[in-house]
Formats: C-alpha cells, sequence, structure tokens
C-alpha cells in the first residue's frame, strides 16, 4: 500500500518534470517562428537558432570564461563582504536591544536608497575597479542578510536560551554559538538566499560603467554597442542560469545539509 | 547530597495599576537529601515562580535558597532542570542533546559521548541515538529532557509538569520510568503538578501551595508503600484528602 502510493508520488513528481520540459520546448519553438518566420529580423529578435551559433562563436573567441570569471570575482566580493558586515550587526541588533534601537534608524534610512543610487560614490570611493562593482552588490545583499539575521535572533525561543543556561552554557558568547546562532539559522540563510538574487541583480547595473573589460554585465552592453542581438541573449540567458544555479545551491545543498533536522518540523 | 532549604521566600511582579501582585509570600520549607516532593496547586499558584527562583532563572525580591548549606545564585550545575515546554535543541541529534551540557564542560567528544550513551540507555531510547527531536513522540523528547538534564550529574532534579502535554498513558508510563531513574540515580526532586494523582504517586511528600499570594496550605507525607497501586483504597484515601484540601483553598478565593 506505502509502495503504491510512494510510486505514484514520485510517477506525479516525473510527470511534473515532463510539463516543465514541454514548457522550455514549446517556448523555444515559439520563440522560432516568431523570430524567424514573422519578424524576420535578428536585430529586433534574434531566433534561437541564432542564439546558439553566437553562442558556440563566443566560446570559441574564448571570451566567455574570461567574462564568467570577472563577474564571480566582482559577485563574489559584494556577498562576502554582505556576509561579513550582515552577519555580525545581525545579530548584535538581534541579541542586544539597546544596540538594535542604536543601529535601527541608521539601517532604515540607508534600506531604501537603491543600491544603484550608490554607483556614484562607489566609482568616487572605490574607482574603476572590481571593487567598486563589488561595492554596489554589496549593498544590494548586505541588507536583507542584516534584517533575517535580526529576525532569526529576535525570534530565538526563550526556552531553548533557558535550557542553555541550566546546562552550564552562560557565557553571551557561547549562548549565541551554540543556542541563538544555530536556532536563527533557517533565517539567516534564507536572509542569504533573498542576498544572492538581489546582489546577483545589481550585477550588470554594476559592471555597466566599465570597471573592467569582462564581465557578462559589461560583455552584455559591449555587444549592445555593436547591434550584436544574439550575443547579448547569450549573455542574457548565461545570467539568467547563473541566478538560478545559486538559488538551486540553496534549495538544495545548504537546506539539507545544515537545516536537515528541519525537514521533520516543516512537514 | 541534595538538601535544599528555602528560607523566607518572596516574589512579587508590578501591575498595572501600580500595585505588586504578590505572588510568593515568605515561603519557607526544606527538602533532604534524596527526597521527591511535589509541588501542587492550581494554576497561578506561583509553582512556576518557585522553580525559577530555585533554578536561578529569575531572581528572588527576598530569602534565600540554600543547596547543602550553600547560597544558591544564578544557574548551577549542580541543579538540572526539564522544562513543560519542549526544550529540545532541534537542530542537535538526541545524543547531542543529551550530551550539551558535557559539552559546555569542555569535555572531550568520545568521552561525552560514553557518558550521554549511559544516560541514554538510562532511558531507553538507544535506538534513536541520531534522531533529531522532530522525529520524535512528545514522551520521547521528554525521557531525553530527562537524560540531558541527568547527564551533568546534578544533585537536585527541578521538573516543571513535564508531563504534563503528554497523553495519559504515556503520562502514567513516564511517571514509572521516573521513579525507577530516581532509584537508579538518587537524586533529590523537586516536581511541579497540577495533577493530585501524579503528586500522590510519585511524592515522599507533597506541598500544597494556596493561589495567590502563593503560600504553604498543607504539607502532606505520603506514607504509601512503593511501588503504589493507583487502584488501591489506600491511594484513593490520600488522593481525597489533598483533593479535599484543593477544593477548600480554592472556594475560599
Amino acid at each position: 500500500m506505502e509502495d503504491a502510493v510512494l510510486s505514484r508520488h514520485e510517477q506525479n513528481n516525473n510527470n511534473n518534470l515532463w510539463l516543465g520540459v514541454c514548457a522550455i520546448l514549446l517556448g523555444l519553438v515559439l520563440w522560432e517562428v516568431i523570430a524567424a518566420g514573422i519578424i524576420k529580423n535578428p536585430f529586433i529578435l534574434p531566433a534561437p537558432t541564432d542564439v546558439f551559433s553566437a553562442f558556440l562563436e563566443l566560446l570559441q573567441k574564448g571570451r566567455l570564461l574570461l567574462d564568467f570569471e570577472a563577474s564571480l570575482i566582482h559577485f563574489a566580493i559584494g556577498i562576502i563582504a554582505a556576509l561579513l558586515v550582515g552577519i555580525p550587526v545581525g545579530i548584535v541588533m538581534g541579541w542586544s536591544r539597546r544596540s538594535d534601537a542604536f543601529l535601527d534608524p541608521v539601517i532604515e534610512i540607508l534600506r531604501p536608497i537603491p543600491p544603484l543610487a550608490w554607483i556614484p560614490f562607489a566609482i568616487i570611493w572605490f574607482g574603476l575597479t572590481s571593487h567598486s562593482a563589488g561595492f554596489v552588490i554589496f549593498i544590494g545583499a548586505v541588507f536583507p542578510i542584516i534584517i533575517n539575521t535580526y529576525s532569526g535572533f529576535r525570534s530565538v525561543p526563550r526556552i531553548f536560551v533557558e535550557a542553555g543556561k541550566m546546562l552550564g552554557c552562560t557565557k553571551t558568547r557561547d549562548l549565541i554559538r551554540y543556542i541563538a546562532f544555530p536556532a536563527a539559522l533557517p533565517s539567516v540563510a534564507a536572509g542569504i538566499r533573498i542576498a544572492t538574487g538581489v546582489g546577483w541583480m545589481c550585477l550588470v547595473a554594476a559592471e555597466l560603467f566599465g570597471v573592467s573589460n569582462n564581465g557578462l554585465g559589461m560583455a552584455l552592453w559591449f555587444y549592445y554597442n555593436l547591434h550584436q542581438m544574439d550575443y547579448v541573449v547569450v549573455y542574457m540567458i548565461l545570467l539568467g542560469l547563473t541566478g538560478l544555479f545559486f538559488d538551486m545551491i540553496f534549495r538544495y545543498y545548504i537546506d539539507r545539509h545544515f537545516l536537515k533536522w528541519r525537514i521533520g518540523e516543516v512537514a | 547530597m541534595g538538601k535544599l532549604e528555602i528560607r523566607d521566600l518572596n516574589q512579587s511582579f508590578p501591575r498595572d495599576d501600580g500595585s505588586r501582585l504578590v505572588v510568593l509570600d515568605h515561603l519557607s520549607f526544606e527538602v533532604k537529601d534524596k527526597e521527591f516532593v511535589c509541588i501542587l496547586g492550581s494554576s497561578g499558584c506561583g509553582k512556576t515562580t518557585l522553580l525559577r527562583l530555585i533554578a536561578g532563572l529569575d531572581e528572588a525580591q527576598a530569602g534565600s535558597i540554600f543547596l547543602d548549606g550553600e547560597e544558591m545564585k544564578g544557574q548551577n550545575p549542580k541543579i538540572g532542570m526539564v522544562f513543560q515546554e519542549y526544550s529540545l535543541f532541534p537542530w542537535r541529534t538526541v545524543i547531542d542533546n543529551i550530551a550539551f551540557g558535557l559539552e559546555m564542560k569542555g569535555i572531550n567528544k568520545e568521552e561525552r559521548y560514553h557518558i550521554a550513551g549511559q544516560y541514554l540507555d538510562l532511558v531507553n531510547l538507544s535506538q534513536f541515538r541520531n534522531s533529531y527531536p522532530s522525529e520524535l513522540s512528545g514522551g520521547m523528547r521528554q525521557r531525553v529532557a530527562v537524560a540531558r538534564a541527568l547527564a551533568l550529574d546534578p544533585v537536585l532534579l527541578l521538573m516543571d509538569e513535564p508531563f504534563g502535554a503528554l497523553d495519559a498513558q504515556t503520562r502514567n508510563m513516564l511517571q514509572k520510568e521516573l521513579l525507577d531513574i530516581r532509584e537508579e540515580t538518587k537524586k533529590t526532586i523537586v516536581f511541579i503538578t497540577h495533577s493530585v494523582d501524579e503528586a500522590v504517586f510519585m511524592s515522599d511528600r507533597i506541598i500544597v501551595l494556596t493561589p495567590r499570594p502563593g503560600r504553604i496550605s498543607r504539607i502532606f507525607e505520603v506514607m504509601l508503600p512503593r511501588p503504589r497501586e493507583r487502584t488501591s483504597v489506600e491511594f484513593a484515601q490520600v488522593r481525597r484528602e489533598v483533593l479535599d484540601l484543593i477544593n477548600q483553598n480554592s472556594s475560599i478565593q
């Protein structure tokens, strides 16, 4: 009986997977028909086949990997800085009401400023370097990390802290490390996940102002100026797929390995 | 050893209208070494407040608490506690929950797993060693909580209605198990409950508190031989006596 239920469940999953693949294929066919059959102008809408051959050309030129590398460096600078700043600030604000009262107004004023509005100062402070692109990504990523770490720490059940105290975990540093942080980890992880999404969105704009000769966003703009729209689409798709890949890391790897204990709780 | 002395304990909380709600009013009593004492009273009589004071989780306004002659201030590893709600750390496996206190003491991994394993055996949950709390039933969780509190080898075990959320059968089973554990580990136990049945089944003495302000209404010595039979006439008699007193107390209110 249980086996039957299980296999039906799996079958459903398989069916759903196929449905998804069908939608993608259908989309590609529609795109090809519209682009090659109706519009017939690769500047306005390059067809999937054009994009695919553009992709092969770019691979041959050896440019793609360089762009990829440059973007990942920008992204890594921004995200790592956001983690190094966001998590400690979130912890301090979540743990102590006084620091919350002290820091909250500043953060609430800075937070609504769109990350792209920081570009002028990014250039002034860091020049046309990878760090200035990283800085814009940092601005986009740091606030979700702060807010989620903060709210994770705020909602640590008091009973865990008290149980810890009764078991000899009495120093603030130990209570944060052994009780509050693991209890808040699901929320912290959710914040990092949002942050990678926002950070990745800031990437293209952060690269547009010419911090280096390479980068996915930089190349996208470069080929637009050359009016090679099939190349532009290649970069758009790569940006999308990479963003998806980061999200998948969270959905599958981080959740399964670090938040294993929640599986039973959520279901 | 594990002799607990409560002297002249006072606790009150501010009320919205500026007056103070007196929760514990000059409370004094003693618990002998290896004694099992139940604190019994209806909800709101300050049972939990009292236990939190003994545990060092709150500070009393006045009065003092001594354990083996030493005045208690703040949490002390000599005192273990089992909470009413589920207090296991959900991100740690059963064995890591039990070993938590040992880890805080800086005991190495091999040794603390060895000790924790013994307490896991004591509560009969060896096969759930690597499970997470979310995979356990309510009764099992509280058994792990007992093992976790015992792993630091406290002299005094405080229990705040630990079986309150469980169904009747599980509850009876855990009561028996707790008595066996006590037989084996020889701890002094202060157990809070609002169930007369539970108190009569387990205790050497029952301290009945009056509600608001919490004062000692009466202390019963339960002389029934162990193991006790809930269905025996003597059991019913003691139970009735305690129940009558509690009913009286609440009708005065």
